[in-house]
């Protein structure tokens, strides 16, 4: 069972550059143990996608077959063979100039 | 209104056009858009939507043109460093098209200015550059119903949604907070391709005019993806979240905060 992955530009740099990569997803039956097993291959990329109490972060977005995964079952809900999963995070960048006043915010791209 | 014969000849492409006409043109000359950035997506948003006649044009930007901003934000010229981008953007706007009006707003958008400002405008476009304000603009156009046409840039990765409120699923709908700093690479180091800022600030004018003529499907309830690399779009289903603070059923925010330290808040987590 194999499932493909999105890779956002700003994890990236946790896959070799990949923006796509496919887990082998064998007796995976949810998102917390894709997210699991996404962490093995890729070391360091869980924890960029959850927070220290293993939940994923308010402004990552998780979808399975174009379906956000907040408004299906959250980290329950299940995989199966042929999925295609997104993760797709917050992005604010304009394409502008100075940081944003008192605040050096991260992800606003564009500079 | 009647067209003037320069007007007829000026806009004669897309007066042709299905569903668009006299009537159309006539839409789109008496249409007041705000665009809230004059950078990489301003831009180009800015200059497709004044070429195509749009009545009123306000800019809000703060800033002065950089050299190195000309990679990327098409509106201004060398002749023009060290400008209000503004002004630079009121000049080039006036060159291609004297039919538009367009108004210079030299400021930050905050929770005591922006309800004001937009007020006097039919459609709102996002292309600024941090959190604060991107929260703040959808929660003011929310509250004030006004439609926005939301798009983010970062490196090879674009995104673009339009929120029509009492409608459409808003920004916080999609993600509800903004995320502290340290798990991305600062925009110094981030970088981006200017025709990635181009691609987006175009869809941006480009829902801006389907909702002012009242055609096609506009890009509410989805996300489009877009990554240059792979030169892939996407588009992903966004529902509207019944507990979503500002449009949801049991509303939070029915005012305007204080946007820096809401970032803030989230940045200590």
């Amino acid at each position: 069972m194999s499932i493909k992955v999105r890779i956002p530009t700003p994890l990236q740099k946790l896959t070799q550059d990949k923006a796509e990569v496919d887990i082998d997803a064998g007796g995976i039956k949810d998102i917390r143990e894709f997210i699991e097993k996404l962490g093995k291959d890729f070391p360091g990329i869980k924890e960029r996608i959850c927070d220290e109490a293993g939940k994923i972060r308010r402004f990552i977005n998780i979808y399975v077959n174009e379906e956000d995964i907040r408004f299906l079952k959250l980290d329950k809900t299940p995989l199966k063979d042929g999925d295609s999963i997104s993760i797709i995070p917050a992005i604010a960048g304009g394409g502008s100039t100075q940081p944003p006043s008192a605040v050096s915010l991260t992800i606003k791209g564009g500079r | 209104m009647a067209l003037r014969e320069d007007q007829i000849e000026r806009y004669s492409r897309q007066i042709i056009l299905p569903n668009i006409g006299g009537k159309g043109q006539e839409k789109i000359l008496q249409a007041k858009v705000l665009i809230v950035g004059a950078g990489g997506l301003g831009s180009p948003c800015a200059l497709y939507l004044a070429a195509s006649g749009i009545g009123k044009l306000g800019i809000v930007d703060s800033d002065t043109v950089e050299l190195n901003n000309l990679q990327r934000q098409i509106l201004h010229s060398t002749q023009n460093v060290d400008k209000p981008k503004v002004e630079s953007a009121k000049e080039r706007l006036k060159e291609i098209n004297p039919d538009t009006e367009v108004i210079s707003y030299k400021l930050r958008l905050t929770s005591k200015n922006i309800l004001d400002i937009i007020k006097d405008y039919d459609i709102i476009v996002d292309g600024s550059d941090n959190f604060p304000t991107r929260y703040l603009v959808n929660d003011a156009c929310v509250i004030s119903k006004k439609p926005l046409s939301h798009g983010g840039i970062f490196r090879y990765d674009g995104q673009a949604i339009t929120i029509i409120p009492g409608k459409s699923p808003c920004y916080r709908c999609l993600f509800p907070e903004p995320p502290p700093p340290g798990l991305v690479p600062s925009c110094q180091e981030a970088g981006i391709l200017g025709a990635v800022a181009g691609v987006i600030g175009t869809i941006q004018a480009n829902e801006v005019l389907k909702y002012i003529l009242g055609i096609g499907n506009l890009l509410t309830g989805k996300l489009l993806v877009f990554n240059a690399l792979d030169s892939n779009f996407r588009q992903v289903r966004v529902p509207q979240d019944p507990n979503c603070p500002v449009c949801g059923e049991n509303p939070t925010i029915r005012k305007l905060i204080d946007y820096e330290e809401f970032c803030q808040l989230r940045r200590k987590e």
